[in-house]
């Protein structure tokens, strides 16, 4: 496991970055998913959402999972290129495959690392 | 068992006709015209580039027969694929299917004179109705999405009809099918996910927290994709009628219960039966399905236009003449014609009338032991995660501690001991799901056959796992480069011109 310290975490496996205000998926997730072939962001920006909204599918050649915001908050940039280079979940989880940023965001149902990394051991067997 | 034979002999691929393809052969030699020729349509409509391949009959028939040898179907071994029903279709159905009294109807014929295909098919509605336990039964939809597609319809229609307009929220588990979301996003609903307990029930905490006025019912597969009955289904079902909600059966997994439990008498309002499964009707290829759906007595006046129904009753001289019905406040009409007549409905027809009442409890109770018998010969050997008695399916894990084999690769390595896999990653709520459905067509040696190769594939994860992970070795082709096709979605074998594919 190798979830950022500074990041809080949703029990579904999103990440939050509140020094930043991005969000994606982990690493837990992506392994989970395996290789990623497509995703699509349902949000644009300047939208203002909720935390639990869902901001995103991801469809991997195992399956296809609705991404929920761990935080809420005004939408202010969507990572595009991530939706034509989908296979940078994979490779980059916690950074170059951010999905949306938000501004003056309010954290929803969400744990430390440490937290996180219990529950995805305890998922493990 | 893998074929020695096939594992030795070179992999001979198939080339396609283009390839076969050569200048000048034909396949039928046209005799010179006895009419005057027509003119040609004008030039701009006429295209010569078009890569049309030139064979002789004898080639165009080689080449598809060789590549219908390289299917496997239910007619050449096990098809566990867990929620498919994949059992074997007995033959008779395809001799009655094409009686000729049904292959050369058209469905814009006068009644009259297609009155037996009429009767089969108030038949087969009165049959599913007594099976199920429903008021009223439609065999128009396509298949099983369109039957979800049409139940959903109804409800909204329901609640509509009633003034209550606010119902937008349907509730569904987490161990649904996923044409159930699909389905009620194509409504423009909201859905609500509900959890499963630990027990793999639905969780009725989450339930009750989502029941309100706003809900338009639940959609509920029962026995579920984990292959377990819910224990409290009856409280599931008195919750969401609480709130005013509908209840919706996705009749996917019925096999299980034929001759058992109706669903009409356990509270579900609507439910859509697949005749594909349950029934027989062979949907190797991805179809054709028929997908009916059974009402309650309360959405009766919903059910699509037009049903199968008596317009002249008969005496003990003159059989009745049945004729086409419009329910009163119809959802209107979801497919052209009568649905999937011979390729659906009359096969269906003709298993349930050889099956007859004991033939469909006997159904139930052999897919359940089935099922039951091969996860106790793998409990040991793989996790069960819902490890209780199953009915006709069970989820088990493929995956081992200490191994990075996963439930693709013992798929893979399955085809090399001759046996379709399991479904895969399916429910999303076990990891590396293995979905097991054997069905009760399967004796106990096949069953046996069937153990014992996922006994040594587990073995082989342990002792030889490159070998499992490179899987299938003996198929006409290897490991496929699935990621690849996904992100490379080109289909075509040329490129039409000017088509840039960077």
């Amino acid at each position: 496991m190798n979830a950022p310290s500074t990041f809080k975490y949703a029990k579904s496996d999103e990440w939050f970055d509140p020094t930043t205000g991005k969000i994606g998926i982990t690493d837990y997730a992506q392994n989970q998913l395996s290789d990623v072939v497509f995703v699509e962001i349902l949000v644009e920006a300047g939208q203002e959402i909720a935390a639990g909204t869902p901001i995103a599918s991801v469809e991997s050649v195992k399956a296809s999972s609705e991404i929920y915001a761990p935080a809420g908050g005004k939408i202010i940039a969507v990572n595009q290129d991530l939706m034509d280079k989908p296979e940078t979940i994979n490779a980059d989880p916690f950074g170059a495959a951010w999905m949306i940023q938000l501004e003056g965001a309010a954290e929803g149902d969400v744990m430390d690392a440490a937290a996180y990394e219990k529950h995805c051991e305890e998922r493990s067997h | 068992m893998v074929n020695a034979l096939e594992a030795t002999s070179p992999k001979v691929v198939e080339p396609t006709v283009f390839d076969l393809s050569s200048p000048g052969r034909v396949g039928v030699q046209m005799p010179a015209p006895d009419v005057p020729a027509m003119e040609a349509p004008p030039s701009h409509l006429l295209r010569s580039e078009l890569p049309l391949p030139e064979l002789a009959e004898a080639d165009v028939v080689r080449h598809y027969t060789r590549l219908s040898s390289f299917n496997y179907s239910v007619d050449g071994g096990f098809y566990p694929l867990g929620s498919c029903t994949m059992k074997y279709n007995p033959k008779i159905n395809e001799d009655v299917c094409r009686l000729p009294g049904f292959l050369f109807t058209h469905p814009l014929q006068p009644i009259e004179t297609a009155q037996g295909n009429l009767a089969l098919m108030y038949q087969l509605q009165e049959w599913l109705k007594e099976i199920a336990g429903f008021a009223g039964v439609t065999l128009q939809p396509a298949a099983g999405a369109q039957g979800e597609f049409t139940g959903i319809l109804m409800m909204r229609a329901y609640h509509k009809s009633r003034g209550d307009d606010k119902r937008v929220k349907m509730l569904i588990p987490d161990a649904a099918h996923g044409t159930n979301p699909a389905s009620v996003g194509m409504m423009g609903m909201t859905v609500v996910t509900i959890p499963s307990d630990s027990r793999g029930n639905v969780d009725l905490n989450a339930l009750e927290a989502a029941c309100d006025d706003t809900v338009v019912g639940m959609m509920l597969t029962n026995p579920n994709t984990l292959g377990m009955f819910d224990e409290n289904v009856e409280k599931v079902i008195s919750l969401v009628h609480g709130c005013g909600g509908l209840m919706y059966g996705d009749g996917a997994n019925l096999n299980a219960l034929l001759g058992i439990v109706r669903p009409g008498d356990v509270g579900f309002d609507v439910m859509h039966f697949n005749l594909h499964k349950t029934f027989a009707v062979p949907h190797g290829g991805g179809g054709p399905g028929s997908g009916p759906v059974g009402a309650a007595e309360h959405l009766l006046d919903f059910l699509p236009d037009p049903l199968v129904g008596i317009v002249e009753e008969g005496d003990d001289e003159t059989p009745p003449l049945y004729g086409f019905i419009t329910p009163a406040k119809t959802i209107g009409r979801m497919k052209t014609f009568h649905g999937h007549f011979g390729g659906g409905l009359v096969r269906a027809f003709a298993y349930i009338a050889m099956q007859g009442p004991d033939g469909l409890k006997d159904i139930a109770q052999y897919a359940v032991l089935n099922a039951n018998y091969l996860q106790a010969k793998l409990r040991d050997t793989y996790k069960i995660p819902y490890d209780r008695i199953c009915m006709h399916e069970f989820v088990a894990e493929g995956r081992f501690e200490g191994s990075d084999v996963r439930a693709l690769d013992i798929s893979k390595r399955l085809m090399d001991y001759n046996f379709h896999p399991p479904t895969n990653y399916f429910p999303l709520i076990v990891p590396e799901a293995l979905m097991i459905e054997p069905t009760e067509t399967e004796n106990k040696d096949t069953l046996d056959a069937f153990a014992d190769a996922m006994i040594k594939i587990a073995e082989e994860a342990k002792t030889a796992p490159e070998v499992v992970k490179s899987a299938p070795h003996t198929t006409r082709f290897g490991r496929m480069d699935e990621v690849k096709a996904a992100r490379e979605l080109v289909l075509c074998c040329w490129l039409p011109e000017g088509y840039d594919l960077s």
